[in-house]
């Protein structure tokens, strides 16, 4: 009897490891999905906190990817130990605080420890030698299968030509003639496969998944670790930085100023952790204080705040300091003059 | 009437942590057992219901009260 051997394969939720998959199954292969949460997924986040943004269709894309398939999918919170990952990566940062190499070792690492545990035989990535600078050459995917521990059972079906064949292919498991030899930044050649399968409603191919790739937010993570004095973050810290307008007056606080009303709800449930800053005479921000503050401090951030609600242009603004023990405070001030708020102090 | 036998609370949490909270709930669950669980996150109505499909679990209800998502789902046989 023959043994139907089954691999697991890594979506993220675009499209090269959606034909990955594909082209693995289409072997008989039996593929589960695995997709990590780093607490760093761009998928939905601003989405479900701006209310603006609710009117766009949405879906999570690693699940419309395992419903494309018809695979199941199983979605691990990888979180807590991902931190050491951001906070002191091997292998360095790329352009950002993105540590992207480090991040595919992890992955993997924890995508053989699953299949170990489940009896799998081997594992997918929709990697293609060339496509990204720092996790996908030739000299990286060494690194990540030497790393990980996951030897020749990392198969990479749409660049496999380019490598030597690993297990699932010495085997015979899979017919390495039915692989392909992908590489280089093009994405015709996936776009190409993706037509032949009938896939045409996949995930911009060019999105980025990780919000440590993008500029504004590794900048505004960078200040964090700064202020605080030591690189380390909770999962509430990161949620912040992907909302409103920040602002760094002075070194020992920062403001977290709600752009509209889905971002003033969200920050709202923050009441127990920081200092608010809720505006009564006019419609305006939900502003959170992040630091020791003095009273002081205070003023400063409430002119601030003022600034950017609609009573800009008025001589007072009066609103309630809500600090984290539950006490209130009237506070009623003068807007800060636009020319006073500095452009150092926007993260 | 359905019977609930588990209750989960994930308010506050954004996609995808609803769907992981119901994915480590439900795979402890028999077939045929049900869970309630209240969120907050608008794409949790579409997130769980497409994790439930991949996965062999039933939407009984689901139903929006006082801003708060509220879904019943019964486990199938791979739960």
């Amino acid at each position: 009897m023959t043994i139907r051997r089954r691999a697991l394969a890594l979506i993220s939720g675009g499209l090269d490891s959606l034909l990955a998959a594909r082209v693995v199954m289409e072997q008989g292969i039996h593929v589960e999905g695995i997709n990590f949460y780093t607490g760093f997924c761009v998928e939905g986040h601003t989405h479900a906190i701006r209310k603006k943004d609710r009117t766009r269709p949405r879906r999570n894309n690693a699940l419309w990817v395992a419903e494309e398939l018809g695979i199941r999918l199983h979605i691990v919170d990888v979180s807590e130990q991902y931190k050491n990952v951001v906070i002191n990566p091997k292998h360095g940062y790329g352009a950002n605080l993105n540590p992207c190499l480090d991040c595919k070792c992890f992955m993997v690492g924890k995508a053989v420890e699953w299949i170990e545990k489940q009896g799998f035989d081997f594992i997918i990535t929709g990697e293609v030698i060339g496509q990204r600078p720092m996790s996908q050459r030739r000299d990286t995917m060494r690194i990540v299968v030497r790393e990980s521990g996951v030897g020749e059972r990392l198969l990479r079906p749409l660049c496999a030509k380019n490598l030597s064949p690993t297990l699932p292919e010495q085997k015979g498991w899979v017919d390495r003639d039915k692989l392909f030899g992908f590489s280089g930044r093009s994405r015709k050649p996936q776009m190409a496969l993706a037509r032949r399968f009938g896939l045409t409603d996949y995930a911009q191919p060019a999105g980025g998944c990780c919000f440590l790739t993008d500029e504004a937010y590794s900048r505004k993570l960078a200040d964090l670790w700064q202020a605080r004095g030591s690189r380390e973050y909770e999962l509430d810290d990161i949620m912040l930085l992907k909302v409103g307008r920040h602002l760094r007056p002075r070194p020992h606080f920062k403001l977290i100023i709600g752009r509209e009303e889905g971002e003033n709800n969200f920050l709202q449930g923050y009441r127990h952790q920081f200092i608010q800053l809720r505006i009564n005479s006019h419609p305006g921000p939900l502003t959170l204080i992040d630091g020791e503050v003095t009273p002081d401090d205070c003023g400063l951030a409430a002119r601030i705040a003022a600034r950017f609600s609609a009573g800009r242009d008025a001589e007072e603004v009066e609103m309630l300091l809500l600090d984290r023990d539950g006490s209130e405070q009237l506070l009623r001030v003068a807007p800060l003059p636009v020319a006073e708020i500095r452009p150092e102090w926007y993260l | 009437m359905v019977s609930v036998k588990y209750r989960l609370d994930a308010r506050r949490l954004l996609c995808p942590l609803p769907v992981i909270r119901v994915q480590d709930r439900m795979n402890s669950m028999v077939a045929g057992e049900m869970l309630e669980v209240i969120c907050t996150d608008p794409g949790a109505a579409s997130d769980i219901p497409a994790w439930c499909r991949i996965n062999g679990h039933k939407i009984l209800d689901m139903e929006e009260r006082e801003g708060e998502l509220v879904i019943v789902i019964e486990a199938g046989k791979s739960g």
